[in-house]
């Protein structure tokens, strides 16, 4: 899926069926905004050859969240980057190219398709983004482990998380495939940033525009209301907003 | 830098006592009673009366370096300064490699940011939030490896 993988885990009774429909809204959602294959909706609208009008409702709330947080971020996150005449054709790199928030609306959205269905205790997760809802059994929260950017198989940090959306960009597995859109430069001074908040495609998308911001992406996180993240600089420093450490316990 | 300071301190109030200890055992009890009523950074000027004040030549001062003691910014070396068998003055020295290490983490922090060392750390977790772009890199990750312990 989207060269990544999807992770349900749901701790409570719902049938096989609620979790098929979960996977089938994840094929639905690579149909409509894959950069990776030229027959989505996505490829269509950036080939010229679909106008936004005539696109889906999901497509046309996607391209509209992702406008906003370009207004909201003054340019660092913007779905045109790979249009900039600085950045190098790559593969899976489209003139435009939502991925950094549609990710995580879409494991969003699949939470609440879940919970339509009944279940209350499950973490969703998709390529790093992770929606909770309620907890494991006889917890009293979800512990989610921040990956360390250079050892696989150790974490930064350990949230303890209850009904919260964590999205984590990072350049450690893109290199220099992140841009600064707004110069069309590889992004440099952070790599990798974890926000915490209320929606997943939201926190994936400031996740993303902090990386382009570098040095900036941490202040400028911390100045947004109902968000909380911790960045990790080049350097090897754990930069964290105030409140994060609310969340954290290890 | 403000943010350093306390733990520093709190860290040299304990060294003073194990460096003292180390060098000069007989002399821990006084030390460790006087210690806290006067914080060992605020001992700096000698004492202006000892025992031995109406004798011409005062007591050597003895510097003496402590262990090296970890923080969670790096790693600290007290040096202590007796002087008749009393602690006179304290100082942590950092190793010039945590110094450096330090000053930037402290740039780093601000008003509206808090900084400190990269940890890498084994613990118990139920999902791991993390840039997994491929499905190379997700065979190797700690998300796989959860995936297959889990009883899905």
């Amino acid at each position: 899926m989207w060269g990544t993988a999807v992770s349900v885990d749901v701790r409570d009774g719902v049938g096989a069926a609620s979790l098929e429909a979960v996977f089938d809204w994840f094929q639905r959602v690579d149909d409509l905004f894959s950069t990776w294959r030229a027959d989505t909706e996505i490829s269509r609208i950036a080939r010229g050859e679909l106008r936004l009008e005539a696109a889906s409702p999901e497509v046309r709330v996607v391209l509209a969240l992702c406008e906003e947080v370009r207004r909201e971020s003054n340019g660092a996150f913007d779905i045109t980057f790979g249009a900039h005449e600085r950045v190098p054709p790559h593969p899976g790199f489209g003139p435009i190219d939502p991925s950094g928030l549609v990710k995580g609306w879409a494991v969003e959205r699949a939470a609440d398709q879940l919970r339509a269905a009944g279940a209350k205790n499950f973490s969703i997760t998709a390529g790093g983004d992770v929606v909770v809802r309620g907890c494991p059994d006889g917890e009293s929260g979800w512990r989610v482990g921040i990956q360390h950017p250079w050892e696989r198989d150790r974490v930064a940090a350990v949230l303890g998380v209850v009904d919260l959306a964590v999205a984590t960009s990072g350049r450690y597995e893109r290199g220099d495939h992140v841009f600064d859109p707004r110069t069309g430069l590889p992004a440099r001074g952070l790599s990798a940033v974890t926000v915490i908040g209320t929606d997943l495609a939201l926190a994936d998308a400031y996740a993303t525009a902090a990386l382009a911001l570098g040095n900036q992406g941490m202040s400028w996180l911390a100045d947004l209301p109902g968000i909380e993240a911790l960045g990790i600089t080049d350097d090897r420093v754990v930069v964290t907003t105030p409140g994060f450490g609310d969340y954290r316990i290890a | 830098m403000r943010r350093v300071v306390p733990v520093i301190l709190a860290t040299l109030g304990v060294l003073a006592l194990l460096a003292t200890f180390h060098t000069t055992p007989a002399s821990v009890t006084r030390v460790a009673v006087r210690a806290p009523a006067a914080p060992p950074a605020a001992s700096a000027p000698p004492p202006p009366t000892s025992p031995d004040s109406s004798a011409t030549t005062p007591p050597t001062i003895r510097t003496v370096d402590g262990p090296i003691v970890s923080n969670r910014f790096g790693d600290v070396e007290v040096q202590v300064k007796t002087q008749g068998g009393r602690l006179i003055d304290a100082q942590a020295v950092q190793l010039p490699e945590d110094r450096e290490r330090s000053a930037l983490i402290s740039q780093y922090a601000g008003p509206k940011l808090r900084a400190e060392a990269l940890r890498a750390q084994s613990a118990s977790i139920d999902i791991v939030s993390g840039a997994t772009y491929t499905s190379d890199s997700y065979a190797q990750s700690l998300q796989a490896a959860l995936d297959q312990a889990g009883i899905h």
